[in-house]
């Protein structure tokens, strides 16, 4: 299968991330969509990894990586959504915007 | 120059190297890092930080005795030395080693003494305050002596010459919380520096002769005769203005006597056995530029006979232990000066080998004795040869040593110099080698009366101090001891004619120029026979107190006085010098200060008032101020509009950025 499939595939993915991330009200959602944009990257350098062969194989590594970074990244993140709640009632982040003038 | 030196290098390359001798610039390194690691670590050691300052001094020994049993089995000197710094092409600062066996001696010497000196110290300086810098400073003193034994230039030898002038300050006035101690190490720096001065002048007029620091080459020329004259004469005489000061020679000697200020121990590593000598192993690795500098050498041996002789007769009139060991010492160094004076260099540096072992021996016993009696003075001693039976025994070889008896070191030494004054006497007429003949055989008998006077005001009759006096424990009496049995054994190194000491240390350039020929029972005889009369003297004075004069009241009374009172040097050069200097000195500077300095300042003030007064109507206020009021106003201005920017929702600012994002990405795409 020619790599565009899985690029036309990873773009795809990855815009529907970035609406989420931009568009979703509920924080807990955010942070979902900030793992589907992550993915796709992973399918991008999976997929370039496959193409390459021998050569592509820090390609894999670097998927592993990001795996393991965006479960630390997501343990965090959720953990400040409970304080969040906590704190303030509520999960939606129009509502977070007290860091203003 | 250049085919000098290789030709230099090539006699070197006959004798193959020895294993050690390359690396025994390593030596001197092992006591600077213990200094280091005391001064910086001492503290949280268990043991204070002895026991580092012992492991390197004693490495250091070991070290210097097998590479010395290397080029007394036939191995070169070394001699090398690298680049330390090069202005143009004239002037080239290096540093180098330079091991031969006037160095090897001096290793074997200096890491000796400081070896028993740090044992001895553990049990001597046990409960001192400043116990741990105690050590660091005889580390760093040991690596000061051994650098500048190890130098091949002056320039570095000037550096170790000043370290161990510093470390001599410091542990002078180790006791510094009384004025009196600290006041000794101020004067001992200044008055060694009156001579440092000298020197370091000598080395300018021989490296503005020559054109070199090295001395190798600073004695080949001066051999020769690429310099001579005048120049080499004063270039001589400004480097032994040096040894003056650092060997306490008439008329620099006065600090010495006040330098026993310090802990004993110090005294017997410093102002004993290894700092002191400095002079004397200047004078004898310059020996050769000596010998063809015109009168240098007579001026040498004049200045050592008077030194001799004043200081031996100020010992005789002591009371303080330390300060008659310190009056003798100073008479040694004159025999040791003198010695070379008269070309006797061998005997020379013999006599400051045997010197150390005997001299450090009875410092240390001293400091043993006043450690049991907890005072100086001899008028509060007596009678602890039986309470203190270890350093009776060990004081007394140290005393005969001293006073020149057979089989004792200081025989051998001694009747070498005697000696060979006597030869230079007959074979050159010199008038100086026959003052310094004369003065010796004086003060072979002057030693030997004031020896026996401190042992019999020590040791015998009755005890006139407070309390019960305690013999030391292990760590002082076994440095005692085995010092003792040096100062018994050395001495046969330098055996008549069979003694293998000639056969290392003879004058460069000249083959056995020692003991080997020539020998003469009659002098020796002679000289032990004065020595003999002088103990027999001297225990009918003072121990048996026969003839009993008051010397207060006999027509001699003035010169008992002017010998008491150090025959007046000290009170000419506070007042003849230091009071002529300080007053008027500090006179003109005030006067300089009140009208000159405070008129400059109170003009400049005034001055300063003006100009700032204007500054700030105009430029400050006006200028400045505007400019920052407006570009406040300006800032406030533009942080209110832009502030509505700053929303607080995330979402925008994630717009923003993947909007961003999308543009560069967009802009990059069409601009390929």
């Amino acid at each position: 299968m020619p790599v565009s499939y899985f690029l036309v595939l990873s773009a795809f993915l990855f815009s529907v991330g970035v609406y989420g991330v931009l568009a979703r009200r509920n924080a807990v959602l955010v942070l979902l969509s900030i793992e589907l944009m992550l993915n796709a990257v992973n399918i991008n350098l999976v997929a370039f990894s496959a193409a390459m062969g021998e050569a592509g194989v820090p390609g894999q590594v670097f998927a592993l990586f990001i795996i393991a970074v965006a479960a630390a990244e997501v343990g965090v993140g959720l953990a400040v959504v409970i304080l969040i709640y906590r704190n303030m009632r509520t999960v939606d982040v129009g509502e977070m915007s007290l860091m203003k003038w | 120059m250049h085919e000098l030196l290789l030709a230099a290098e090539e006699a070197h390359h006959v004798a193959k190297d020895g294993f050690l001798t390359n690396y025994m610039w390593l030596v001197p390194l092992l006591p600077a890092l213990a200094f280091v690691v005391i001064l910086f670590f001492g503290k949280r050691l268990p043991d204070k930080g002895h026991s580092v300052g012992i492991a390197a001094v004693g490495i250091g020994f070991v070290l210097s005795i097998i590479s010395f049993i290397e080029l007394a089995a036939g191995n070169a000197a070394v001699e090398k030395s690298w680049t330390w710094f090069q202005f143009g092409n004239g002037f080239k600062l290096e540093f180098g080693m330079n091991y031969d066996f006037l160095a090897g001696i001096m290793f074997v010497v200096v890491t000796a003494i400081s070896l028993m000196v740090h044992i001895y110290s553990t049990s001597y300086m046990h409960d001192d305050r400043r116990y741990t810098w105690f050590y660091a400073a005889l580390s760093l003193f040991t690596a000061s002596m051994l650098f500048l034994v190890i130098a091949n230039n002056l320039m570095q030898m000037m550096v170790g010459w000043e370290g161990v002038g510093v470390c001599s300050y410091f542990l002078i006035g180790h006791f510094w919380e009384e004025t009196e101690n600290s006041s000794a190490a101020i004067k001992a720096f200044i008055t060694t520096r009156i001579g440092d001065v000298g020197f370091l002048f000598g080395i300018f007029v021989l490296f503005v002769a020559a054109g070199t620091f090295n001395i190798g080459e600073l004695n080949h020329l001066a051999e020769v005769g690429e310099i001579g004259g005048t120049i080499l004469t004063v270039g001589a005489l400004l480097l032994f203005m040096g040894a003056v000061g650092k060997s306490a020679q008439f008329p620099l000697h006065v600090w010495l006597p006040d330098a026993m200020a310090g802990p004993t121990p110090v005294s017997a590593l410093i102002h004993a056995a290894t700092m002191v000598v400095a002079g004397i192993y200047l004078v004898g690795r310059m020996f050769p530029l000596f010998e063809h500098a015109g009168a240098a050498l007579d001026v040498v041996a004049i200045i050592a006979a008077i030194t001799m002789l004043i200081a031996a007769l100020l010992a005789l009139v002591q009371d303080d232990i330390k300060k008659v060991l310190a009056y003798s010492t100073i008479s040694q160094l004159g025999y040791m000066m003198a010695a070379l004076g008269v070309g006797a260099y061998t005997a020379a540096i013999f006599h400051l080998f045997t010197h150390a072992m005997f001299k450090a021996l009875l410092f240390l016993g001293a400091g043993s004795v006043i450690h049991g009696v907890h005072s100086n003075n001899m008028s509060d001693m007596g009678g602890l040869r039986k309470y203190m039976p270890h350093t009776f025994r060990t004081f007394l070889i140290g005393s005969l040593a001293l006073a020149g008896i057979f089989p004792f070191a200081g025989f051998f030494s001694k009747d070498e110099i005697i000696g060979g004054a006597l030869r230079a006497a007959n074979d050159a007429t010199q008038i100086s080698a026959w003052i310094v003949f004369i003065s010796a055989m004086l003060v072979a008998f002057l030693t030997a009366l004031y020896m026996t006077r401190a042992m019999v005001k020590t040791f015998y009759g009755d005890y006139r101090g407070h309390g019960t006096p305690h013999e030391s424990d292990g760590a002082m009496v076994t440095p005692l001891w085995i010092l003792a049995i040096a100062s018994v054994t050395v001495g046969f190194l330098g055996l008549p004619v069979i003694g293998p000491f000639a056969d290392w240390i003879h004058a460069p350039g000249e083959e056995h120029h020692g003991f080997s020929t020539g020998y003469n029972i009659i002098l020796p005889a002679i000289s032990v026979g004065l020595a003999g009369v002088a103990i027999w003297l001297g225990i009918q004075l003072f121990h048996k107190q026969r003839w009993k004069v008051d010397i207060l009241s006999s027509p001699f009374a003035w010169a008992y006085r002017f010998v008491e009172n150090k025959y007046y040097l000290d009170d000419l050069y506070l007042n003849g010098v230091v009071h002529p200097t300080q007053y008027p000195l500090a006179a003109a500077a005030y006067w300089s200060n009140m009208h000159i300095l405070d008129g400059i300042v109170n003009g400049t003030a005034t001055l300063t008032v003006g100009g700032s007064k204007l500054v700030y109507d105009k430029i400050d206020q006006g200028l400045i101020d505007g400019a920052v009021n407006g570009s406040a106003g300006l800032t406030g201005l533009t942080g209110g509009i832009l502030k509505y920017i700053q929303s607080g929702n995330v979402q925008r600012y994630a717009a923003v950025l993947f909007g961003a994002v999308a543009l560069f990405v967009a802009v990059f795409a069409l601009a390929g």
